[in-house]
């Protein structure tokens, strides 16, 4: 056999690995949604869940995702934000700068439940916020941070260095030139890692079943030391702990959970092309 | 030295402030990952005072009988994360050696937004997806009375890291020069002879990163393997063990944690094995990250 003839059954066989792994993908989205989509109308999305979960509708899981969300950004945007400016613009390449690096680095590689472990330990004990969501939100915005800040970094230093120059020329002063020059322009990079960092913990199911998660919780939180229903934890709870579900609220709750998540990686993956082709640097 | 405007030491001292506040946030995560292992230490250690180590590095994991042999949990946990590398490298590397190499430009456009999308489907609807879907097909294919098996978990699990391995491979085969491609092309050789004798040799230290990397996720993964693999605590040493029920260190903690009492043996003990993979991950995150640090940044203003 020559060797093109091997190369064509080699790109062949390339070609086919490509597709045993996006196939499944497809598989996955397209049963969810085949399955799940007669579940949703408005009172599944608004209503309380009755009759043991077993009927009505999912609201309190899909406004706690939300407050959890909302509440981990509150955290990791400002917190993952900064740490993104000093190591791009600030931090020398030192040993401490390094530490830093490698701390991001184990941060994005601890399990997601060794973090609900910290977070009770710390969180709910130790400082006694209970289990309530504040405890989960700030356990979910510590794993957030590691995506935040290398996103924001890559951001912040894809912006060429004539602009810091040209701000430093007109009398600005480092922190001048980076609020408002570089940071606007690394913004939609800066918002897409946001973004894909808070998909991550609106998702998770790990860190909230010890800080913040409510089993069974019909009604909407009523302050942030109240513990919450989520959406992860609500179809945990629906698929293994409660005999008889009937499968359609299973998938209809999988599927507004894959919506969420993926409507939020869509919102990403757009701002940054748009981004990409306006661009004039 | 001249007395300064007040302007300009107003900007001064704002200056001063605003470094000192980024600088705080910029080594915060040093202080996460400390205060998460101080925590895991508080908590767990005493496990190691009030259990006998015979037991627990014995056989038998029965918190009601207080046996706390770590045994069936660290075996079921590397007999899953082993087999879901098995089917995950291949498949991955293959992937990435086609996205970046071979694929026409529209075959890229479809495959990277697709393995994007992998990445974001969180861990508990691939789960569901398993125990729904994939397990009967398990049971009916293996004939077996349960589909909830460590290879059901593996097989979620190597789907889970697959978009880090390709991610991480394909930057790596990225990073290859062009011109290690032209020669390789100018000496004769196909694309094909090219790309495994230049290309992916040259981009080696990526690949074993990106491998390190999707075994970090798949030990840490939770939510999927406690769905689908059985959380059966048993000794998986016989050769049929990949097709029977098994249970993870991470879905141990998942399942008994809720139920525990604050401070009891039991609670130490699922801090115990939080410690175990904290030092297991550190130590694969620690190795990957070695490889990412000997590449040159670029870019920002040095």
């Amino acid at each position: 056999m020559n060797r093109f003839a091997i190369q064509r059954i080699g790109f062949a066989v390339l070609a086919l690995a490509a597709l045993v792994v996006v196939s499944p993908i497809v598989l996955v989205i397209a049963t969810i949604v085949v399955r799940g989509i007669s579940a949703i109308n408005w009172e599944f999305l608004t209503a309380i869940p009755r009759e043991g979960m077993k009927a009505g509708g999912i609201f309190p899981a899909i406004v706690g995702t939300v407050i959890l969300t909302l509440g981990t950004a509150l955290v990791a945007i400002p917190v993952g934000v900064g740490g993104a400016v000093y190591l791009a613009e600030y931090a020398r390449d030192t040993a401490f700068t390094r530490a830093i690096r490698l701390a991001i680095v184990n941060l994005a590689g601890i399990p997601s439940i060794v973090y609900g472990l910290f977070g009770l330990g710390l969180f709910v004990l130790f400082l006694q916020l209970g289990t309530s969501i504040v405890a989960g939100s700030l356990t979910l915005a510590i794993m957030t941070l590691p995506v935040v800040i290398s996103t924001a970094e890559e951001a912040l230093r894809a912006v060429p260095t004539e602009f810091r120059t040209v701000s430093a020329s007109v009398g600005g002063t480092q922190w001048q030139g980076i609020w408002h020059v570089v940071l606007p322009q690394a913004m939609p990079g800066i918002i897409t890692g946001i973004i894909l960092g808070l998909l991550r913990a609106a998702g998770e199911t790990a860190p909230i079943l010890f800080t913040v998660a409510a089993f069974y919780l019909p009604r909407i939180p009523r302050s942030a030391f109240d513990q919450t229903m989520a959406l992860p934890y609500h179809l945990y709870v629906i698929s293994t702990q409660v005999p008889g579900m009937p499968e359609q609220i299973q998938y209809g709750t999988a599927l507004v959970l894959l919506a969420v998540t993926l409507s939020m990686n869509g919102v990403a993956t757009a701002i940054r092309s748009v981004f990409r082709r306006r661009r004039e640097w | 030295m001249p007395e300064r405007a007040g302007g300009t030491s107003g900007f001064r001292g704002t200056e001063f402030a605003v470094e000192a506040v980024i600088k705080v946030l910029g080594s915060s995560t040093i202080g996460f990952v400390l205060l998460i292992f101080v925590f895991l230490l508080r908590e767990g250690v005493p496990v190691f005072l009030e259990v006998s180590p015979v037991n627990l590095v014995s056989t038998r994991w029965y918190p009601t009988f207080d046996l706390f042999g770590v045994g069936p949990l660290v075996l079921g946990s590397a007999l899953v994360t082993a087999t879901a590398i098995v089917i995950a490298v291949p498949l991955g590397v293959c992937t990435a050696v086609f996205v970046r190499e071979v694929a026409p430009s529209w075959a890229r456009e479809v495959l990277k937004p697709l393995i994007e999308v992998l990445a974001g489907i969180p861990s508990v609807v691939l789960g569901f997806f398993g125990m729904t879907v994939l397990a009967p097909i398990v049971r009916e294919t293996l004939g077996a009375p349960t589909g909830l098996t460590a290879f059901t978990g593996a097989l979620i699990l190597a789907y889970m890291s697959l978009p880090t391995i390709v991610t991480v491979a394909e930057d790596a085969l990225d990073a290859v020069p062009k011109s290690y491609r032209d020669a390789g092309l100018a000496m004769g050789a196909t694309e094909w002879q090219t790309i495994w004798r230049v290309v992916v040799p040259a981009a080696r230290s990526g690949i074993v990163t990106a491998v390190m990397l999707g075994m970090g996720r798949a030990i840490g993964e939770t939510m999927a393997v406690m769905m689908v693999t059985g959380n059966a605590a048993r000794m998986p040493l016989t050769l049929d063990s990949l097709f029977r029920p098994i249970r993870t260190m991470t879905a141990t903690i998942a399942a008994e944690m809720g139920e525990v009492a604050n401070g009891s043996v039991h609670y130490h003990a699922l801090f115990g094995i939080g410690i175990v993979l904290f030092v297991v991950t550190f130590i694969i995150n620690l190795t990957a990250a070695s490889a990412i640090f000997s590449k040159r940044r670029r870019g920002g203003l040095r």
